[in-house]
């Protein structure tokens, strides 16, 4: 395929979808399959030629709507209308009210609007809408335009150069600015360079990252291809967790139809610039999400980080300059080229431009996947997107950013979510995980929980992480069983500073955030435990109760 | 072929397509798991005969990586989510029941070895947390009592997986 033929098979497939009145989608994300999402699709296929509306009515399999918790959710265009929690049974009741007689079921429409008023959907913008296995879905949507205008009409430094004037920043936690990265790696002498897409969702409650290459898996190689060529790359690697069997078969298929269409390989769209893509499998390593543990791990090691510098941007995979970059980092890269660095800068705040996916879970009453404009307050969307906490129970508190991340208080609600803001507070931006916990929910308990999931996952390498948490660990045990001294809570806090000072990676550096934060806003929970030996939530001295 | 031959012949079609190069480990041992069940400890020497690579480096891999089971699992594999949203959402509770019920701890086989019960960490299906995984089927806002029935009903179906 060559460039202007990109041109002619978007033109082409519009009107092929413009014969259709309507476009039915099925979720078939990971989150609606286990609930009959692929029956629905079928009795919608069904029912549509049942009821002879074949003809004008466009049955799609597509990625996630975000309304994970009322699934299988189905999309119904023109005018958005989502139906929730559809099944086999239900499906031609809503062909013959909707499609054949115009009107749409209202019952079984999804009623809270709130949900996506405050959402601004950029990296999430053909989620739920475009078929993620037709490339021709993807390319309609100006799909692929971005990499053709880039090697048509760009020059390296003139990509860089929009990215840096976008102001993004990555999207796997640090936030480290991404103009700033591409030059790096664009300026190192040494070749070959690589890309390495990081799609190791490993902190635990987050799936943003998943839900995205399962419905979009094509925006991420678009990303992919454009910052290979801003830096130079040649081969790019797309780490994705085992646990997502879903989304690896979606980006295979997404890989395999960009090789047919020369968008990937060794001509990409006949200019020249080579471009290969594989996959690399995650073995269920938290650890593996750090920068340079990953390029161990792709090299086929133990996902163990090393001390940097040097940088991957300068030493990264087999001793070469290696750009390492969250896949939502990369599927707003597309946007960017064709809208342009000052478009992109308009979102958002100006010290943190765009917006950012998190999956919204926990004690609330609209668990799912949202998308919004960075500066948005926690508040918004706890209470307004989220809907609130069931069960009329009372708010306690947000965990934000999973283990690495840190439990916020009611008071530090009208917290805005940007990088620096969340940091201060003692949380981290992470990789876009917002847990809810209400008053039935014990601090102690949770803090201890995190805390073993960093025990389990340290990696080995340095001491203050690997003896460290240990030792915290066996404080909260004392502490959950009642037999916790005043002294722990000053133990736990010199030692979770120190553990965060001294650690070599980000995983050492953030475990004892959950810690320090609860320390720090629920302090009289400790002391509630330790001298009145009292859980008010129940979720302590448990086994002592057992025993009685 | 008898079956270890098929099986062989399948791993070393594997190692082929990657070229037997060092960094398709961890590839290469996702795939043979998936064709012997478990990594035994003679496969993985195998493994590293057949790439060139010191043992200490594979068992090292191998034993680093969660997912890597090193021993046989039983017929039915029963995994529990210990993600955050399930957790909060109270898997725990799920998981106590299921170890009382069929007298089997998280990580280990029952005697008869007709069950295995894991934990992972998020299978990412939280909106839906609890989570709990019997065989291959994701049973979401799953209760205790659902749990134990759906896991009665699996070994009531009969073995699952082909084991040696």
């Amino acid at each position: 395929m060559k460039l202007d033929e990109l041109q002619e098979i978007a033109e082409h497939e519009v009107d092929f979808q413009r014969a259709y009145k309507y476009r039915i989608n099925v979720c078939c994300s990971s989150g609606c399959v286990p609930f009959g999402a692929f029956k629905v699709l079928k009795a919608f296929e069904d029912a549509v030629k049942e009821l002879g509306v074949e003809k004008e009515c466009k049955v799609a399999r597509t990625g996630c709507i975000g309304t994970c918790s009322v699934g299988p959710a189905v999309l119904i265009e023109p005018g958005d209308y989502l139906y929730q929690s559809v099944t086999p049974e239900k499906v031609r009741e809503i062909v013959r009210d909707h499609i054949v007689l115009g009107l749409p079921a209202k019952e079984m429409l999804y009623s809270d609007k709130a949900f996506f008023e405050k959402q601004h959907r950029l990296v999430l913008r053909n989620a739920g809408k475009i078929d993620p296995s037709r490339i021709q879905d993807y390319i309609a949507m100006g799909g692929y335009s971005a990499i053709a205008k880039c090697l048509a009409t760009m020059t390296p430094q003139g990509v860089i150069y929009e990215i840096r004037t976008s102001g993004l920043r990555g999207r796997g936690g640090a936030g480290f600015p991404t103009g700033q990265k591409w030059s790096l790696v664009a300026r190192a002498q040494n070749t070959p360079k690589y890309i390495v897409a990081n799609l190791d969702e490993g902190d635990p409650g987050v799936f943003a990252n998943r839900t995205l290459a399962e419905a979009d898996p094509h925006a991420i190689i678009e990303g992919m291809l454009i910052a290979a060529y801003a830096v130079g790359a040649e081969k790019g690697y797309l780490y994705i967790r085992s646990e997502y069997p879903l989304a690896i078969q979606t980006l295979q298929k997404a890989i395999a139809q960009g090789k047919t269409m020369s968008l990937l390989g060794d001509n990409v769209l006949e200019t020249g610039f080579k471009f290969n893509l594989e996959l690399r499998f995650g073995q269920g390593a938290f650890v593996a999400g750090e920068e340079t543990a990953i390029l161990a791990s792709v090299e086929g090691r133990r996902a163990m980080p090393r001390p940097r510098p040097p940088y991957p941007a300068n030493s990264g995979l087999w001793g070469k300059p290696t750009l390492i970059q969250n896949v939502e980092t990369l599927a707003n890269i597309p946007l960017i080229v064709q809208n342009g660095g000052l478009w992109f800068h308009k979102i958002g705040t100006p010290k943190c431009t765009g917006t950012k996916c998190f999956s919204l879970t926990g004690k609330i009453n609209n668990p799912g996947l949202i998308e919004v404009p960075m500066g948005t307050t926690l508040r918004e969307v706890v209470f307004d997107i989220g809907g609130g906490i069931p069960e009329g129970k009372r708010f306690k508190a947000v965990l934000v950013g999973g283990p690495s991340g840190g439990c916020l208080p009611e008071t530090l609600l009208e917290v805005p979510i940007d990088y620096d803001s969340l940091t201060k507070a003692g949380a981290i931006m992470g990789s876009g995980g917002i847990v809810v916990i209400d008053e039935s929910d014990c601090m102690v308990d949770t803090a201890k929980f995190f805390t073993e999931f960093c025990v389990d996952e340290s990696c080995g390498r340095c001491t203050p992480c690997r003896a460290g948490l240990p030792r915290m660990k066996e404080i909260y045990d004392r502490i959950t069983s009642g037999i916790g001294k005043v002294e722990d809570v000053q133990t736990l806090e010199k030692n979770g500073v120190f553990i965060r000072d001294a650690s070599l990676c980000g995983l050492g550096q953030t475990a004892p955030n959950p810690i320090l934060t609860t320390l720090r806003y629920f302090k009289e929970e400790y002391m509630q435990h330790i001298v009145e030996k009292k859980c008010q939530a129940g979720k302590c001295f448990r086994s002592k109760e057992a025993e009685a | 072929m008898s079956v270890s031959e098929t099986r062989r012949s399948m791993l070393e079609k594997v190692m082929k397509e990657h070229n037997f190069q060092e960094s398709a480990l961890l590839e290469i041992l996702h795939r043979a798991q998936e064709i012997y069940g478990y990594l035994s400890k003679e496969l993985l020497m195998d493994i590293s005969q057949s790439l060139d690579l010191p043992p200490s480096h594979v068992f090292g891999v191998a034993t680093f990586y969660s997912l890597f089971k090193l021993t046989e699992p039983g017929e039915h594999i029963v995994t529990g989510c210990l993600g955050t949203a399930c957790y909060v959402k109270g898997v725990e509770d799920i998981m106590q029941a299921v170890e009382k019920e069929f007298r089997v701890k998280r990580g280990e086989t029952t005697r008869d070895r007709k069950l295995s019960l894991f934990v992972t960490r998020c299978i990412g299906a939280c909106a839906m947390a609890p989570n709990m995984v019997v065989d291959d089927e994701v049973i979401g806002k799953a209760t205790k009592e659902v749990a134990i029935e759906k896991i009665k009903l699996a070994l009531k179906g009969g073995p699952r997986r082909e084991t040696r």
